[in-house]
């Protein structure tokens, strides 16, 4: 396309790390305009709204609580994601995956017959080899068949959705109430820990901030973390160099599908205590753990805050429902809007649009 | 009920359903063709199902509410095209944005308009004589509507213009190798954006069927997810038209006979195959020759710069 | 200036043949006459009058039209399809598929092109693609021809159908305009010839009058080439022995056939020819990046044939491949890290699972005080160094460790003089310090003053390996061009 006279177009050569924070910045403060456009429409002030909102989150213990156990899932993910992200591995099968560690928990929790101080860490074993199991099988198509990796963890999601809701309402049904099937309550010993109070099911946020930082030095101190980088930046060179396409994807997707495996666990071991439908469970997280994986610039560290981010999003959904009457799917509007925006905010990064009037 | 009526009810649910599965395949296999993957068929058809109702609600014109459905889903594409063609950006990612913003958009418009039956849905029609006809008769011509026979017609068309018109030929070459388009003077954008404009319009079009003809209401989530099944669609169906109208009856029949063998069969298996289906043919395509022959476009999702190759 | 002042006249229905080595000037003045580049200064004249060609389509509708070397294809459309891609004919948007395949008949029966116009592209041999490609241009009535080296992709038996289609084309009264390097080819079809060289149009001569020996000299030329200050060669014990090397390239086609040498060490072996001739195929062969499929590879007498990248770079080899950015180097990585992108695995880079990073900060900092890597810091990007500095960068990487095998792929390809001669000082340094150096180049001047004994590949083949002292240019020349050793001499007693 060429771009009209008025208009200067350079490549940057190479982003700086503020040009790329600003960029970000801009793309979140254009969807909170827009948003803060919706908010008026419904007669409701933005300042009010966003106060509302951060009040509700942030502001008192119950909503503060509620926001960092919604961050556990997104944080797992989340990390995950920027592993497999770095390898260009283009996972949009989180929730599938998410539902795959979950079944496997939960098969464990009902039906193992463990002594119960072994539950719960094989719950999180199992959880953690049934996503990355299903995250294996679209890295072997990738790598052996050259599948494009989006469409067959889009897939799969549907198939783990379709999976859950046959064991609940098939071999693994349990009572059923007003028409929801959902399996037996886990027994007592297959709970997580919560904190007093609260729905935080601390271990698997421990877990999470651990791997984040497990994954930070994978990414940056380990020699499997430079294979992946130089896999993901010119996978040319890396042959070049004599790294195995092969294994790095299998490695990535491991943990990707792992990992997302481990926030199926928490959610069911920590929140739910039984499966329920699937949607129940993923709530979305596989989606919009792809934002926070996004916003966080593929860096591991930097997950932790943007997860915390995207919970107190969430959160906010509630809050707008509960104290302003607003409909809560605002947050699913605001989360497109940023992911929107962010994306189209990448122009910008890459290039330097100026503009200029001087005749041409 | 007897075997025969059994087996005519299905079909016909088939047929019904099938529709708005057909036209949103139609309009993903054009915008896949140019080389523009689009995951944001669920948001487009979503909001071409809500704002159909509201329009045909206010209106009480049925069929201005689907073109207004249609445009909308036009319109949503359009956005989608800006990011991916002109921005260049991450295909998957605007695609998913889209979804998720129809989603959000539908639910928050659609707020109270739950519960409201329409009034005037488009009508069902009855033809007279060739509904006598057995079996088929009652199937294809009792109680359908005149959307279901135009998206019908729609199919050869379709089909004719990608394989035996200028355009078709145009629309592949970009999808298949920009490079080589461009320098025989194609516009690989202007291309693109057209493609990705019209599976808007058809994805609005099935999301305006759904809610004013097919199940004349509006509920949140009504798609239920047939916009990713539109997505495994144009996979199974090789990108073409024709393999898409039976593809798309094929994953209609899976839908409907989930609930109907429901005793015998889980439901959620039947469910669960379209989506294995693409993968498997994904699978089967990936060899060699067959890759040429019926694979995906070669500069599917990946976009298109001149010069830097 | 890649075209200096360059006349050209084609006789309207002759074949003529624009000869010259890569970087002559070929490549711009077809691109010139095809509207892809506007010339700064200068005409063209077309059947007598001035004519400004903005563009391929204002060359088209000039009727020239251009049969590229890589085709503008699409392999999932059919012949007809291709052919009339892009055009906008009077009949509207719908496409007559019967009257566009007898037209296309019609035109391929005339000029004995056959071809199926229903058959998809993908199914077509290389020759009979070629033919679309011809073909595309004669439905657009393109009565002169540019084709760009067109054998460059057939087997002999479709040169000879080539060459018959282009017979009976002139006949009909088509002007061919013909860009090679390859002197069989020039003396078999053209009529005329013109030769270019650094840009300049050297002479233009009647085939007939002429013959190879001639040619070859016009196209290298007789300049006296500088040599370099450099010690005599201290051959030592054979290295690397290459026995009967066979090798398909990205297309499938045999790109090495039958390819033999050995390299010893200590010395620097040169290997000439227009690119294009199967010197990738056997650098990346040699290190591990490409299948061979038939031959051996010996390296100080072990059997290395299709031994892996790593394996190869483990055994002491390095390769400076001629893709800096797209093979040699990850652009959006540090200097730090590219610079142990093969050694990363090794003490003492890393210790088991974890990379030393001091260890790397050190090798990066030691690397660019000897190698004067100009550069802010060890953790700037690649991508934004300049040419000549990611070359340093390569360079350091690869013969860290004394490597004992170089394989150098056009090295300074595209660098500033003051790299360029830094560059060529490193490579002799190592074949001093006793390193087997094989230098492929498409500068022929730096073949000859770099080394120490010269091999010309040709069409995959070994066409002869000469000493560089005694080197004649012209007869490097004719090896370039097709003509085997043997032949050569022969050839050059008689011309004497």
């Amino acid at each position: 396309m060429q771009a009209p006279k008025w208009l200067s177009i350079e490549r940057r050569p190479i982003p700086s790390g503020r040009t790329i924070f600003t960029v970000s910045i801009l793309g979140i403060v254009a969807a909170l305009i827009v948003m803060a456009i919706f908010f008026a429409a419904y007669g409701v002030s933005p300042a009010r709204a966003y106060g509302a909102i951060l009040h509700g989150a942030l502001g008192n213990w119950h909503g503060f609580s509620e926001t960092l156990r919604r961050m556990i899932p997104l944080l797992l993910i989340g990390v995950g994601l920027t592993i497999a992200f770095r390898a260009l591995f283009w996972n949009i099968g989180a929730e599938g995956q998410l539902l795959a560690g979950a079944i496997a928990a939960a098969g464990i929790a009902l039906f193992s017959g463990l002594p119960d101080p072994l539950l719960l860490p094989v719950m999180f074993i199992a959880a953690f080899a049934g996503g990355a199991a299903w995250g294996l099988i679209p890295a072997l198509l990738k790598v052996k068949l050259g599948i494009n990796d989006v469409i067959t963890t889009l897939m799969m999601n549907y198939i783990a959705i379709y999976l859950m809701e046959w064991l609940i309402h098939g071999p693994w049904k349990g009572p059923t109430a007003r028409g929801f099937a959902y399996t037996d309550t886990f027994a007592r010993a297959a709970w997580l820990p919560t904190i007093y109070g609260t729905r935080i099911h601390w271990p698997t946020l421990v877990l999470g901030l651990l791997l984040a930082l497990v994954m930070y030095m994978l990414v940056s101190r380990t020699r499997s973390g430079f294979e992946i980088r130089v896999v993901g930046e010119n996978p040319d060179a890396a042959r070049f160099a004599g790294i195995s396409q092969f294994k790095t994807t299998l490695l990535v997707m491991l943990i990707a599908g792992g990992f997302a495996g481990l926030a199926g666990v928490g959610e069911v071991a920590g929140i739910h205590h039984r499966l329920l439908g699937p949607l129940n469970i993923s709530m979305g997280y596989g989606y919009t753990a792809i934002i926070v994986a996004w916003l966080a610039r593929r860096n591991p560290l930097a997950v932790i805050i943007t997860s915390f981010l995207f919970a107190i999003i969430i959160s906010g959904g509630d809050v707008i429902k509960v104290s302003l009457g607003l409909p809560f799917q605002l947050i699913n509007v605001f989360n497109g809007l940023i992911l929107f925006f962010l994306i189209g905010s990448e122009a910008f990064i890459r290039y330097k649009v100026s503009f200029s009037f001087r005749r041409q | 009920m007897g075997w025969e009526t059994w087996i005519i009810t299905t079909l016909s649910r088939t047929l019904a359903y099938g529709t708005p599965l057909l036209l949103g395949t139609l309009g993903e296999i054009y915008a896949e063709r140019s080389g523009v993957l689009n995951l944001g068929v669920e948001g487009m058809m979503i909001m071409g199902a809500y704002s159909a109702f509201t329009t045909a609600y206010i209106t009480g014109n049925p069929w201005l509410g689907i073109l207004v459905g249609g445009l909308i889903g036009g319109a949503f594409s359009l956005i989608h095209a800006f990011a991916s063609v002109t921005l260049k950006a991450n295909q998957v990612v605007s695609g998913l944005s889209l979804t998720m913003l129809g989603l959000g958009l539908s639910g928050v418009l659609g707020r109270g308009w739950e519960g409201k039956p329409l009034p005037n849905p488009i009508p069902a029609i009855v033809v007279p004589g060739l509904s006598k006809i057995p079996i088929l008769g009652p199937i294809l011509f009792e109680g359908q509507n005149l959307l279901v026979y135009l998206t019908i017609i729609l199919v050869p068309l379709l089909w004719y213009i990608l394989y035996r018109t200028r355009i078709g030929i145009t629309v592949r070459s970009v999808g298949e190798s920009p490079a080589t388009a461009d320098s025989l003077g194609i516009k690989v954008d202007r291309v693109r954006y057209l493609c990705v404009l019209v599976g808007g319009v058809l994805a609005g079009l099935a999301g305006g069927y759904l809610s004013v003809a097919y199940r004349p209401a509006w509920t949140e989530g009504m798609t239920a997810g047939m916009g990713w099944i539109v997505i495994a669609l144009t996979i199974f169906a090789f990108w073409n038209p024709a393999h898409g109208m039976l593809g798309a009856y094929f994953f209609g029949t899976l839908y409907i006979l989930s609930f109907r063998l429901q005793p015998w069969i889980s439901p959620e298996f039947l469910k669960a195959m379209p989506y294995a289906f693409a993968i498997l043919v994904l699978i089967f395509v990936s060899r060699g020759t067959l890759q040429k022959r019926m694979g995906a476009p070669a500069a599917l999702s990946v976009p298109y710069t001149r010069g830097e190759e | 200036m890649a075209s200096d002042g360059v006349n050209l006249s084609v006789r309207k229905g002759e074949i003529h043949c624009l000869l010259g080595e890569n970087g002559a000037g070929k490549t711009t003045l077809m691109r010139i006459l095809y509207g892809l580049y506007q010339p700064d200064e200068g005409e063209i004249v077309l059947n007598g009058n001035p004519v400004h060609i903005s563009s391929p389509r204002a060359a088209l509708s000039y009727h020239i039209g251009m049969v590229h070397q890589h085709f503008r294809l699409v392999p999932t459309l059919s012949v007809a399809e291709n052919v009339v891609l892009g055009l906008d004919e009077g009949t509207g948007p719908f496409l007559n598929y019967r009257q566009t395949g007898k037209k296309i008949s019609q035109i391929a029966d005339k000029y004995g092109l056959v071809v199926d116009p229903q058959a998809k592209v993908w199914q077509l041999t290389v020759g009979q693609q070629q033919r679309v490609e011809i073909l595309k241009a004669l439905y657009r009535e393109a009565d002169i021809l540019i084709m760009d080296e067109p054998t460059s992709v057939l087997t002999p038996q479709e040169v000879d159908q080539l060459f018959s289609t282009l017979r009976t084309l002139v006949d009909d009264g088509l002007t061919i305009i013909f860009i090679t390097h390859k002197l069989d080819e020039v003396m078999e079809i053209s009529d005329r010839v013109t030769i270019l060289r650094k840009g300049k149009a050297i002479a233009t001569v009647n085939t007939a009058d002429t013959n190879k020996p001639q040619l070859a000299e016009l196209m290298v030329g007789r300049e006296v080439v500088f040599r370099l200050e450099k010690n005599e060669v201290n051959r030592g014990e054979g290295l690397l022995v290459v026995d009967d090397l066979h090798a398909l390239n990205d297309r499938g086609l045999p790109a090495l056939r039958g390819t033999s040498f050995d390299l010893h060490e200590g010395e620097i072996l040169g290997v000439a020819g227009v690119s294009g001739n199967g010197q990738r195929e056997l650098a990346e062969v040699l290190t591990g990046l490409r299948h061979a499929s038939r031959g051996h590879v010996t390296l100080a007498g072990e059997d290395v044939t299709n031994r892996s990248a790593r394996e190869i770079a483990d055994a002491s080899v390095a390769y400076v491949p001629m893709e800096r950015k797209k093979m040699g180097t990850v652009p959006n990585m540090t200097i730090r890290e590219n610079l142990i992108l093969k050694s990363y695995r090794q003490r003492p880079f890393s210790h088991g699972m974890f990379l030393d990073n001091n260890a790397a900060e050190e090798n990066a900092r030691r690397a660019m005080s000897e190698y004067q890597i100009m550069a802010p810091s060890i953790d700037t990007a690649v991508k934004v160094l300049s040419g000549g500095n990611i070359q340093r960068v390569v360079l350091a990487r690869e013969l860290s460790g004394d490597p004992r095998l170089i394989i150098a792929a056009h090295p300074t390809y595209g660098l500033d003089v003051g790299a360029t001669e830094q560059v060529r000082q490193i490579l002799l340094a190592q074949r001093d310090r006793g390193a087997g150096v094989l230098l492929i180049s498409e500068d022929l001047e730096e073949v000859m003053s770099m080394s120490d004994r010269i091999m010309v590949l040709f069409g995959g083949e070994v066409m002869g390996i000469v000493d560089a002292g005694g080197a004649e240019i012209e007869e490097i020349g004719l090896m370039m061009a097709g003509e085997r050793k043997e032949e050569v001499e022969s050839a050059s007693t008689e011309v004497a």
